[in-house]
Formats: structure tokens, C-alpha cells, sequence
């Protein structure tokens, strides 16, 4: 089994480390959830609701986006260049140290 | 005053199969839904996508998951309001409780099951000034009435299926229609797409994108928007201005109601999913408890439970028994009557 370390800015500015497993097939948003952070997946991951929108702070180099994200995102607000839906990016070891920052609600 | 049994407060899933197990105990529904339509977020979100996990079928749609439960419980006639959202409750002497929707229509209950999911829809309102100023002055987020556009200008922001829909409809009944979008691509079904190609080459959908609204002018209603392409600010005049940005879900006045809420979600008894106030019950994923999973199946488990409490409150002292519907069939209010084929008993000589 292998943790990585994800610092998470919530919407307060407070940072949150925390460890998150690459085998259990997990992304950001689930990882945010499943530490109780104000996240709301409300679609519950298919990219259809930009609830876990957040900001990508360290400079990881991230699967890029398909379609259907880039497609949401078009539609969300407080959209930056950094932006990406965490119910989008798997967790995997390449992510170790990752940081993001929850991008405020809409 | 619209008067039932159960008083169910959204229409997803859970609110759709209570009407069912409440109607094998002969328990009447009516159920809330600010959205025009029931099915709650299967309908709303996501009606195309496949669920794994709905036991005994292996595969089926959101949307033919939800069709399938108003069919199971049509034969207990349950009633719609639709389109309303549930504001306040009051508990009368007699026990009974008043609800009250925010466009005023009552209704009267014994018990009231709260199936509100994440909460009611609202609309997600783009971020320009003073847009709260405009509204019913000419923003709208939802089109009730697409008579009221009839030879209006009227511009439409967004990228996805309701944008374009309404950009294609409005077509005929507007005198201009403008649909603007941040992006050349659109996330919507591919005829859509295509429609709104079409109308633009016929000149009777100005498309503008890759753009944004910025800013809204005009005295007291709406007179135009300005609209931000490739850095530059064009002025774009219009009798509306329609934002459909998609809805997202707010606990919204439950949150008022004297429940104890727990983020977001309302505490419950494990025992029958009822809150700190009797005869108010909260099952499905609006509802919190040690274990909770937000699953659509652990909502159907918790509206059955919740319908053996209910039958309680509303018959105290009668004497029923669960039943099997293999065993006793169903009989619904309409008349009708399911059962299986009684069991032929013949000797083979």
C-alpha cells in the first residue's frame, strides 16, 4: 500500500496535509470528502456539476483534461488557468506533495 | 389545502418509492419538487448515465430508473406538486402539519417524509454586478413562459443542453436570439449542436463565442448587455437576458425548520429515520447517521422502514403486518389488482 502527502487549502486559507492512498482507485474530490472537507460531489464524479473545482498550486504534471471537463469548466465560475475538477484527477504515486486550493462555492 | 398521508418532500428515488411502500400499508402521497419535473438529481443531472448498483439490475439508466418507479407507484395515485419549493412547516393541534410551498399552495399531513436529497435546485447565477437587480426585470433562470419573448430580443448564456434548446425554441418566437458561450465547443446532444449551426447560417441565432456577458445596463429593467470577445467589449441590446448555467442544490428553508442539521444533512433515528420532531421523517441522502451512505438503494431500505412509523402515527392502535407482495399481491387505489396466477392443483392420471 502506498499514502502520498496532498496539501489541501480550504476556503478559509486553512491548509490541510493529508495522506491519501493510491490503491483504492480515489481522486481529489473523494480524498477531500472522505477527510471531511467542504467539498459537495454533488454529480458524484462524472464532471457534471464543477462542485469540486479547485485550483492546481504545485507544479505536478497532471493527465490532461478530457473533454468533458474542459467542457464543465467552460461553465463553472471562478475559473482560473490553474482550475481542474478534482473528481477528475485519479490519485496516483506520480501526485506525492501534490498542493491544490478549493476554489470557493458557486 | 391539499390534504394526504404522507406529505413527501422531494421527488428523486427515495421520495418515488415511498409512495409504493406506503401505498402496500394504504397510506396516500403527495410529494414537492422545485423541479418541473420528477426524478429528482437522476432526472435533473445525469438521466443518460448507467447505474451499477441498484439491486437486480445490472445496468440501467438514471432517467428509465426513475420512469420505472413512478410506474411501480402509479397504482397508488400518489399527487404532484411540482415546480414549488417546500418553505415553511407549521404543526396544527391536532397533530398534523401544514406545509406551505414559496408560491403559497398548502398542504396537510400527518406525517411529513423529508426525501430532499442534496437539497432544491437553484439556479447557479453568474457572477456580474447587479445581476440581483435585474431579476424579473429581465434576467431570468429558468423560462416558465416562452410566450413572454414572443418578438423580444433576447440574449442566452451558456454552453449547455437547456442553452441550446431554448436557443433553437426561442428562434421562432423571439425577434433576435443571441446565444453566447466561453467556449466554440458546446456540451450538448450532438442534433442540438447541430440545429444551433444551422440557425446561425440562417441568420436566426447570433452566435457569439468564445465570449462572456460582463455587465448588465439599463434604467429599471433590462436594455443591454455588454459582452467581452477576444478582449474586446461589444454592446449588445436585449429585452433579456437568460443565464443557463445549470442548477445546483441548496438545503435551502429545510434548513429553518427546527431540524437538527448536521452538515447539511438532517439527524436521524436509525430505528424508523425520524428527526427530532415527531412525524417528521428525513430518509435518503438528505438524512445523517453513524454509517450513513448517500446510496439510492440505502433510501429505498430507509422509506420502507420509515412507512411502518407512519402507518403508526396515522392508525395508532390498529394491528397490520408486513406482507409479501408474491404472497398478497397489490391493490392499488385505482381499483386495479396484481397478483400472481393462482397455483393450478390437477391429478395426472
Amino acid at each position: 500500500m502506498v499514502d502520498i502527502n496532498i496539501k489541501i487549502k480550504d476556503r478559509e486559507g486553512v491548509i490541510h496535509e493529508v495522506l491519501a492512498p493510491t490503491d483504492m482507485a480515489m481522486n481529489i474530490m473523494e480524498v477531500c470528502k472522505s477527510y471531511e472537507l467542504p467539498v459537495e460531489g454533488t454529480c458524484g464524479g462524472m464532471a457534471m456539476c464543477a462542485s469540486c473545482q479547485c485550483y492546481i498550486l504545485s507544479d505536478h504534471s497532471i493527465s490532461d483534461m478530457e473533454d468533458e471537463e474542459e467542457a464543465m469548466l467552460s461553465e463553472a465560475f471562478h475559473v482560473k488557468d490553474n482550475s481542474r475538477l478534482g473528481c477528475q484527477i485519479p490519485i496516483t504515486k506520480e501526485l506525492h506533495g501534490l498542493e491544490i486550493e478549493l476554489a470557493p462555492e458557486s | 389545502m391539499i390534504k394526504t398521508d404522507i406529505l413527501i418532500i422531494g421527488a428523486g428515488p427515495t421520495g418515488l418509492f415511498t409512495v409504493f411502500e406506503a401505498g402496500l400499508l394504504k397510506l396516500r402521497c403527495h410529494l414537492i419538487d422545485a423541479l418541473p419535473i420528477p426524478g429528482g438529481q437522476c432526472s435533473e443531472i445525469y438521466p443518460k448515465k448507467p447505474i451499477y448498483d441498484i439491486p437486480g439490475f445490472p445496468e440501467v439508466l438514471a432517467g428509465k430508473l426513475t420512469d420505472n418507479l413512478l410506474e411501480q407507484g402509479k397504482q397508488f395515485e400518489p399527487g404532484f406538486t411540482l415546480g414549488e419549493r417546500a418553505e415553511t412547516i407549521d404543526k396544527q393541534e391536532d397533530g398534523t402539519f401544514i406545509v406551505t410551498t414559496n408560491r403559497g399552495t398548502k398542504h396537510q399531513a400527518p406525517v411529513v417524509a423529508i426525501a430532499g436529497g442534496l437539497g432544491s435546485f437553484e439556479p447557479r447565477k453568474p457572477l456580474i454586478e447587479k445581476i440581483t437587480f435585474y431579476e424579473d426585470k429581465g434576467v431570468e433562470y429558468f423560462i416558465k413562459d416562452p410566450e413572454v419573448y414572443r418578438n423580444k430580443k433576447v440574449v442566452i448564456s451558456g454552453g449547455g443542453d437547456s442553452a441550446l434548446d431554448w436557443a433553437i425554441f426561442l428562434a421562432d418566437v423571439a425577434s433576435e436570439v443571441t446565444l453566447v458561450h466561453r467556449r466554440n465547443e458546446f456540451r450538448g446532444a450532438l442534433d442540438s449542436v447541430d440545429t444551433v449551426q444551422k440557425l446561425k447560417i440562417l441568420g436566426k441565432i447570433n452566435l457569439v463565442t468564445p465570449a462572456e456577458v460582463i455587465k448588465l445596463h439599463g434604467e429599471d429593467k433590462v436594455e443591454a448587455v455588454s459582452v467581452l470577445k477576444d478582449g474586446k467589449e461589444e454592446r449588445i441590446e436585449t429585452d433579456h437576458f437568460i443565464p443557463l448555467f445549470g442548477l445546483s442544490p441548496k438545503l435551502g428553508p429545510i434548513g429553518n425548520w427546527g431540524l437538527d442539521i448536521e452538515k447539511n444533512a438532517i439527524k436521524v433515528d436509525t430505528f424508523d429515520y425520524q428527526t427530532n420532531i415527531p412525524g417528521v421523517f428525513a430518509i435518503g441522502d438528505v438524512n445523517t447517521y453513524p454509517g450513513k451512505l448517500k446510496l439510492i438503494l440505502c433510501g429505498f431500505h430507509e422509506a420502507t422502514l420509515m412507512c411502518q412509523s407512519a402507518f403508526k402515527i396515522i392508525n395508532p392502535g390498529k394491528k397490520h403486518v408486513m406482507k409479501y407482495t408474491t404472497v398478497s399481491g397489490i391493490d392499488g387505489f385505482d381499483g386495479s389488482r396484481k397478483e400472481a396466477p393462482k397455483v393450478v392443483v390437477k391429478s395426472i392420471i
